[in-house]
């Protein structure tokens, strides 16, 4: 098979798995996981083949695999698509995240046609965002995200899950809008009346346009990538998700948002992104502060994961506006990262340990003796929150490391600042970890049959949990130790002097 | 002699539909049956199907009585889209609570498409005047169709009585028009030179003119009447009233405003406002936008809902309205056709659960997506369609709408009708909270009262079905639709040019 439709096939089998969970009778409802399982696998396989299929040599183009086919000739709008690394490296997350959401959701009975349904449409739209190379394909795709998310969180969600799922929708919505309001510019100003990604990036857009088209679409992405001070739909969306969306909402979701800043956004508007790179800087630092200052502040386990997703990608959006290799490098692959721990993290708390033990607060947790308990639970959490931290040997550390530099470069003040974030990472990560898993047992338990000689009855960890808490455990270590693997391709895309990303950093450092 | 027989020949579809209606009037007088009620449709749908077949046998292009009968192709275009809208309604009449005297409501549904049909087909001001009034009247008698119904009697009552003061307004400003150019027809009013234009006393003709459309269309400040007629008229006149009469209503007043009053139009762009009608357009667009999705909000019958976001969605006509020209008009005629759809099958789906149910409140809506999954899923295509979120066809059409209007005055990165569309965009993402609240009772909250029996397939709810396809298709392949209008409209112009119709 050509190596364009392997990136075709991704969101196919995803809304393919769609059609077939609808077509399936009521009764057989419970055949839907495994429907849904099987479309994720399809769609990770084609992931991995477009990612291997990726040409490294020299003098290959930096976007390979481009279709292009007219859709909405009278509008100009095409069906483009193709990939470069930072694209397949994405497409890679999507399908480790969509296969793990589904592994940690085996365990769902209320009305799984549904939720399986909505979950497998995210997926495609999250497949298409990261290989559109049509702006309004691109929206298009972003969109498909929106609904599903509210109805999974409102339906199947937890804590407060409608106000969750309200606020939500209306955050993103309300940056959708922003978007919008910049492509209809965007639209009307370039003289093709087209929104070929690759043709826009030749177009110088007058000035005083940039100006204000910038901070508009930028913003409309940075929401949903979670940039402090839109960031508080993250951590109530994230507590009110059931764990299968909290990991796509942390994993995948918020990644739409950075990674159309960067693909869209900033390439549009080099002078626009000149011009508003420092209040991007300094919002994003106080982002990797601020979001760790408020999850050592929290006492429900879930609510510290989420902050720690604003902490997170933070670091991100602080590597996209320092604008040289290692810093955007690196932001790329602290996506893949933080997907990968942020999901990691989600299933421990929302999945392993909420749907067996009934609470997620931090102190109750620590009473129950869960590292006797559920020493699999303890271990993985463990992994995960070292991960966290970055830690070198996981893949936050590398990711983590090429932002500051990039930041040291570019931002010598705020790395003060964005170091002193790392610090109470740290300190919140080992404060969650400490007192929920290994507290110090002072006195008898105060639950009644929970001591440490005869820890809590759960339910044991099944194979799903464990298989989905390995695989993402494996993704994390494989990266941090290779991270070559992810970088090659990232760096291509940065450095190949044919890039639009390369112009970029070129025509700003001018 | 002549051309009254040519004229018969051009009429022709609309001849067979006055015909059925008269048959059915007659056939009306045998006392009521289910199965004669059934029978009455099938004769309105046959003569309905051969009316529209017929309009692919009347020459394409015609221009009679300078003006009076106008025929090309995109206005065949809307009245194929128009028959289709009135047609899908009778069908949902059958189902409604609509029970006595079904034959006449069926034939006053005819008689307004005639009088739709001809509005479409016309570019002269007195026919303009005498399609639209024969639209409206058979709507404030279907308005008022449930006799024991308080509600529906006082909603006849106030369009009835807001139309008439609309009509005269319109009627009033048409002669001032005339009484200045001396000539009713679109195409001598275009030809006038631009100080020709700025005659006060035609400007208030053309202000005067405006408000008695926005009065049929429903637009802010003159929208008073739309909640009330919408919740009050019977389910199946309140869906004529927002698809049929609209997509008409719309083409005429794009012809009117572009073609006719062309000279006349002024500058809508910020900070750089010029009298004429397009920043009267402009005000009456963002009121209805700002409005309308703000009214919405607070609402909880889904009827009164649906009735605020036809004022919204208006005012989002009204904004493509302001870009003059071939993408002003092609993106208007498509968004209305997208939104006439779509609306449709959201009054089919409140309709069913009228029926069912007992009431169109939200919490009737409440559980629907267990007692009628189909159901509710359509209902959930026709929300999210219509607050603008793709792959469905009301996010091209509106993209398509705001598109052409910000490109319309635009030069060099320069655009200065921009302030129009951040109200809309902005205002647009407020509309989901209001559409979500539907879909959030119909989805997410449980209902109290348990119906345990599936509930039976009917000709609405295939309709229904067969509606949500359409604008699901529409969404992803839009050109099905585009492409048509985009060609009728550029044959269209040929034509004028030649034959001297307004069109240029």
């Amino acid at each position: 098979m050509p190596t364009e439709f392997l990136l075709t096939a991704t969101f196919l089998s995803a809304f393919l798995g769609v059609a077939l969970i609808l077509m399936l009778p009521v009764r057989f409802g419970a055949a839907a996981k495994w429907i849904a399982l099987l479309s994720a696998l399809t769609g990770f396989g084609f992931a991995i083949a477009a990612f291997r299929g990726y040409d490294m040599s020299p003098g290959a183009a930096p976007i390979q695999s481009v279709i292009n086919f007219p859709w909405v000739e009278k509008l100009g709008i095409g069906f483009v698509t193709g990939a470069d690394g930072i694209s397949l490296v994405m497409l890679l997350l999507t399908g480790i995240i969509a296969i793990t959401g589904i592994l940690f959701s085996w365990n769902v009975t209320q009305q799984p046609r549904a939720f399986f349904a909505l979950f497998l449409t995210i997926i495609g739209g999250v497949y298409g965002v990261f290989q559109s190379l049509d702006l309004f394909l691109l929206f298009v795709f972003y969109e498909i995200v929106i609904i599903p998310k509210y109805f999974l969180i409102s339906n199947w969600g937890s804590t407060n899950r409608e106000y969750g799922a309200m606020k939500l929708t209306i955050y993103s919505v309300a940056g959708s809008a922003l978007v919008l309001l910049a492509l209809l510019g965007v639209y009307v100003v370039n003289p093709d009346v087209s929104f070929d990604l690759m043709r826009l990036a030749y177009f110088k857009f007058p000035l005083g346009f940039q100006l204000w088209a910038f901070p508009v679409m930028f913003l409309g992405f940075a929401i949903l990538a979670g940039i402090w001070p839109f960031h508080t739909w993250a951590p109530t969306g994230h507590v009110a998700a059931p764990t299968a969306v909290s990991m796509l909402l942390a994993g995948v979701v918020m990644k739409l948002g950075s990674y159309s800043a960067l693909r869209v956004a900033m390439v549009l508007f080099p002078a626009g992104l000149d011009y508003w790179r420092m209040p991007i800087a300094i919002l994003a630092t106080v982002g990797i502060v601020w979001g760790a200052l408020v999850a050592l502040a929290q006492r429900d386990l879930k609510f510290v994961v989420g902050y720690s997703s604003i902490n997170h990608m933070g670091f991100v959006l602080l590597g996209l506006v320092t604008l040289n290799t290692i810093g955007l490098s690196g932001a790329v692959l602290q996506m893949f990262s933080h997907g990968i721990i942020g999901g990691l993290l989600f299933a421990v708390v929302g999945r392993m340990i909420y749907d067996r033990t009934h609470t997620r607060e931090i102190s109750l947790l620590g009473k129950m003796g869960l590292a006797k308990a559920m020493p699999f639970v303890a271990f993985t959490f463990t992994v995960a929150s070292v991960a966290s931290m970055g830690l070198p040997g996981f893949s936050g550390f590398i990711a983590e490391i090429s932002i500051l530099l990039g930041a040291w470069k570019a931002f010598p003040v705020l790395l003060i600042f964005s170091a002193l974030g790392v610090v109470v990472t740290v300190a919140f990560t080992l404060r969650a970890l400490q007192r929920s898993f290994f507290p110090a047992l002072t006195g008898s338990p105060e639950l009644p049959g929970a001591d440490a000689e005869h820890p809590h009855d759960f339910e044991p960890i099944s194979l799903p949990e464990r298989l989905g808490a390995l695989l993402l455990m494996a993704a994390t270590l494989g990266i941090g130790l290779f991270p070559n693997i992810l970088l090659d391709p990232i760096l291509r895309s940065f450095e190949s002097p044919h890039s639009i990303m390369h112009r970029l950093i070129q025509e700003v450092a001018k | 002699m002549n051309d009254t027989l040519h004229l018969l020949k051009l009429l022709a579809p609309e001849s067979i539909l006055l015909d059925t209606s008269l048959l059915i009037l007659v056939l009306g007088l045998i006392p009521a049956t289910a199965t004669k009620r059934n029978l009455l449709l099938c004769i309105t749908l046959l003569g309905g199907l051969l009316a529209g077949a017929w309009l692919f046998f009347v020459p394409e292009n015609a221009n009679l009585f300078h003006g009076m009968v106008v025929l090309d192709p995109l206005t065949r275009l809307v009245k194929v889209a128009v028959l289709v809208l009135s047609l899908i309604t009778a069908v949902f009449a059958v189902g409604s609570n609509v029970r006595e005297h079904f034959g006449e409501y069926l034939a006053l549904i005819l008689f307004s498409t005639i009088g739709m049909m001809l509005l479409a087909g016309t570019e002269d001001l007195l026919m303009i005047f005498i399609a639209l009034e024969m639209t409206s009247i058979p709507l404030y008698v279907l308005t008022g169709y449930l006799k024991r119904s308080s509600a529906s009697a006082e909603a006849a009552l106030k369009y009835f009585l807001i139309g008439g003061v609309s009509a005269a307004f319109l009627l009033f400003g048409l002669s001032l028009i005339y009484g200045v150019t001396g000539s009713t027809s679109l195409h001598d009013l275009g030809g006038m030179s631009r100080d020709a234009a700025l005659d006060p006393l035609l400007l208030a003709g053309v202000v005067m003119a405006m408000v008695g459309f926005g009065f049929k269309v429903a637009a802010v400040p003159f929208h008073l009447w739309a909640p009330d007629v919408y919740e009050g008229a019977p389910t199946s006149t309140a869906a004529l009233i927002a698809s049929g009469s609209k997509v008409a209503g719309f083409l005429i007043l794009a012809k009117l405003l572009t073609f006719g009053f062309a000279a006349a139009d002024g500058n809508a762009g910020w900070a750089q406002m010029l009298p004429g009608w397009l920043p009267l357009l402009a005000i009456l667009a963002t009121a209805s936008v700002v409005v309308g999705n703000l009214a919405a909000l607070s609402q909880s019958n889904v009827k009164r809902i649906l009735a605020y976001s036809a004022i919204a969605q208006s005012g989002y006509m009204l904004i493509g309205l302001t870009a003059a020209g071939k993408n002003g008009v092609s993106s208007v005629v498509f968004y209305v056709i997208v939104y006439a759809l779509t609306t449709l099958g959201a009054f089919g789906v409140v309709s069913l659960v009228e029926q069912r149910r007992g009431g169109s409140q939200l919490h009737h809506f409440q559980g629907l997506h267990k007692s009628a999954p189909g159901l509710a899923f359509c209902m959930g295509v026709f929300m999210i369609s219509l607050a603008g979120i793709p792959p469905l066809a009301g996010f091209i059409g509106k993209f398509y709408l705001f598109a052409s209007a910000l490109g319309s005055a635009s030069s060099n990165g320069n655009l200065p009708l921009l302030w129009i569309i951040v109200l809309a965009v902005a205002f647009n993402a407020v509309s989901l909270y209001y559409y979500l609240i539907v879909l959030k009772h119909i989805f997410v909250i449980p209902s109290s009262v348990e119906s345990a029996a599936p509930e039976p397939r009917s000709a609405t709810s295939t309709l229904v079905g067969l509606l949500a396809l359409a604008v699901f298709v529409l969404g992803l392949y839009p050109s099905l639709l585009l492409e048509p209008i985009s060609s009728a409209y550029t044959s269209a112009v040929k034509f004028s040019i030649k034959s001297g119709s307004a069109m240029r």
